[in-house]
C-alpha cells in the first residue's frame, strides 16, 4: 500500500461543455475526473466527443460552480408561474424577424 | 483449420506490411487495457487510441494486399499469417507491462508514427498518402496524450518516477529497430513510396530527448542491441499474442460480425 496520500486522493471533478458546431453555444454534457485542466480537456475529448459531437470543449472545476439551493426552489421559481406578461408574446413582429 | 496464407516479398509489400503490422500489433497490445485502465476516462482514451491504430492497420494492410496481388484482404493478412510473416518491430509486441511502460512505449511509438505519417503524406502511392493524411491527425493526439503521461509520471511521485525509469531502461534497446536500414527501405525511398526509416532517427531522437528532459528523465546511452521483428524474427511474446489475435478466425474461418 502506498503511503502517499496525494496519490490516494480522488482526482477533482470537472464539468464539461461541448460546442457542437461553430456558431452554437457550448452546452453542458457531463462531468469527469482529471488531475489537471489539460488532462480534463483531453479526457473530455475522449469521453464526450468520440462520436463527432463537438468542435470545441470547455472544462470547469465543479468546485468553482455556485449553484442555487434546491430547498429554495419554491421561493426562487414558483412566483414566475403566473407572470405571463413577462413573455414578449404581446408584440407584433415584422415577418422578416424569424428567430426572436 | 484455415491454412495460413503466404505473402509476397517485394520491397513495397514488405514496407507496407512493416507499417501495417506495427499499427496492428500495437493496437492489440493497447486494447488489452480495455476494462483495466486506472480510471474510466483513461480506459476510454486508450481504447480510442487502439481503435485509431487498428484503423490505420486496416488501411495499410488492405493496400499491401492490393499491391501484393494475391487477392488477400485486410482480414486475411491480419489473421492468417504465420508468425514469421509478421513484420512489426519487436517493440510493439512486448507485453503491455505496467501503466508507465505502456505510456512510454506509446509516446515513443506515436512520435515515430507521427514523423512517418507526415512524410507518407507525400508518398507516390496515392492510396498510402490518403491514409497518411488521416492518420497524421490521429497520432498527433496520441503523442500529446501519451507524452503528457510521460511527463506527469516521470516528474511525479517517487514511485511513478521509478517506474518510468524502469520502463525506459527496458524499452530503450528496442527503439533501435525503428530506424534500421535495409533493401526494402532503400527501395521505398528510391521509388518515393515512403522514407527510409533511418531518416526518422534524427528528428525522433531530438523530440523524444526533449520529452524525456521535460519529464526529468535521463536519456540513456546508445544501445547496440538489435531486434529483428521487421524481418520476421520475433520475441517469445509474439506467439501468445498471435494465438489470441487469430483465435476467432482460425476457429470460425471467414466469420464476420
Amino acid at each position: 500500500m502506498s503511503t502517499n496520500t496525494s496519490t490516494n486522493a480522488e482526482w477533482p471533478l470537472w464539468e464539461v461543455f461541448v460546442r457542437s458546431k461553430a456558431g452554437m453555444d457550448h452546452k453542458h454534457c457531463g462531468s469527469l475526473h482529471a488531475a489537471d485542466a489539460k488532462m480534463a480537456v483531453q479526457m473530455a475529448r475522449d469521453v464526450y466527443t468520440r462520436r463527432q459531437e463537438g468542435v470545441s470543449i470547455w472544462v470547469v472545476p465543479s468546485s468553482q460552480i455556485t449553484a442555487s439551493d434546491p430547498a429554495d426552489k419554491g421561493a426562487y421559481f414558483d412566483p414566475m408561474q403566473d407572470k405571463v406578461y413577462r413573455h414578449p408574446t404581446f408584440y407584433e413582429l415584422p415577418e422578416s424577424l424569424n428567430h426572436m | 483449420m484455415t491454412a495460413s496464407i503466404e505473402v509476397g516479398t517485394t520491397p513495397q509489400v514488405r514496407y507496407l506490411l512493416r507499417l501495417g503490422d506495427t499499427c496492428l500489433i500495437a493496437a492489440q497490445r493497447l486494447s488489452e487495457w480495455c476494462g483495466h485502465a486506472p480510471i474510466l476516462e483513461e480506459d476510454i482514451a486508450m481504447s480510442n487510441i487502439a481503435l485509431d491504430l487498428l484503423g490505420q492497420a486496416r488501411g495499410v494492410l488492405t493496400r499491401a494486399g492490393e499491391l501484393d496481388g494475391r487477392g488477400h484482404d485486410e482480414d486475411q493478412l491480419a489473421f492468417l499469417r504465420e508468425e514469421r510473416h509478421y513484420l512489426n518491430p519487436v517493440l510493439v509486441e512486448l507485453p503491455r507491462g505496467d501503466f508507465a511502460f505502456t505510456q512510454l512505449r506509446q509516446a515513443a511509438l506515436a512520435l515515430w508514427l507521427l514523423l512517418l505519417w507526415e512524410r507518407l503524406q507525400a508518398s507516390t502511392d496515392a492510396e498510402l498518402a490518403a491514409i497518411a493524411a488521416k492518420a497524421v491527425k490521429e497520432v498527433r493526439y496520441h503523442f500529446e496524450h501519451a507524452g503528457d503521461w510521460v511527463v506527469r509520471l516521470g516528474d511525479g511521485s517517487e514511485e511513478s518516477a521509478q517506474r518510468m525509469k524502469a520502463a525506459l531502461t527496458t524499452l530503450w534497446p528496442y527503439f533501435n529497430e525503428l530506424f534500421d536500414a535495409d533493401g526494402a527501405d532503400a527501395a521505398a525511398s528510391e521509388t518515393g513510396l515512403g522514407p527510409a526509416w533511418s531518416e526518422l532517427r534524427e528528428p525522433w531522437t531530438v523530440r523524444f530527448g526533449a520529452l524525456l528532459e521535460n519529464a526529468a528523465m535521463v536519456v540513456p546511452g546508445a544501445s547496440r542491441y538489435q531486434s529483428r521483428g521487421r524481418n520476421g524474427v520475433h520475441s517469445e511474446h509474439m506467439g501468445p499474442l498471435l494465438a489470441q489475435l487469430q483465435y476467432l478466425q482460425r476457429a470460425y474461418p471467414g466469420g464476420r460480425w
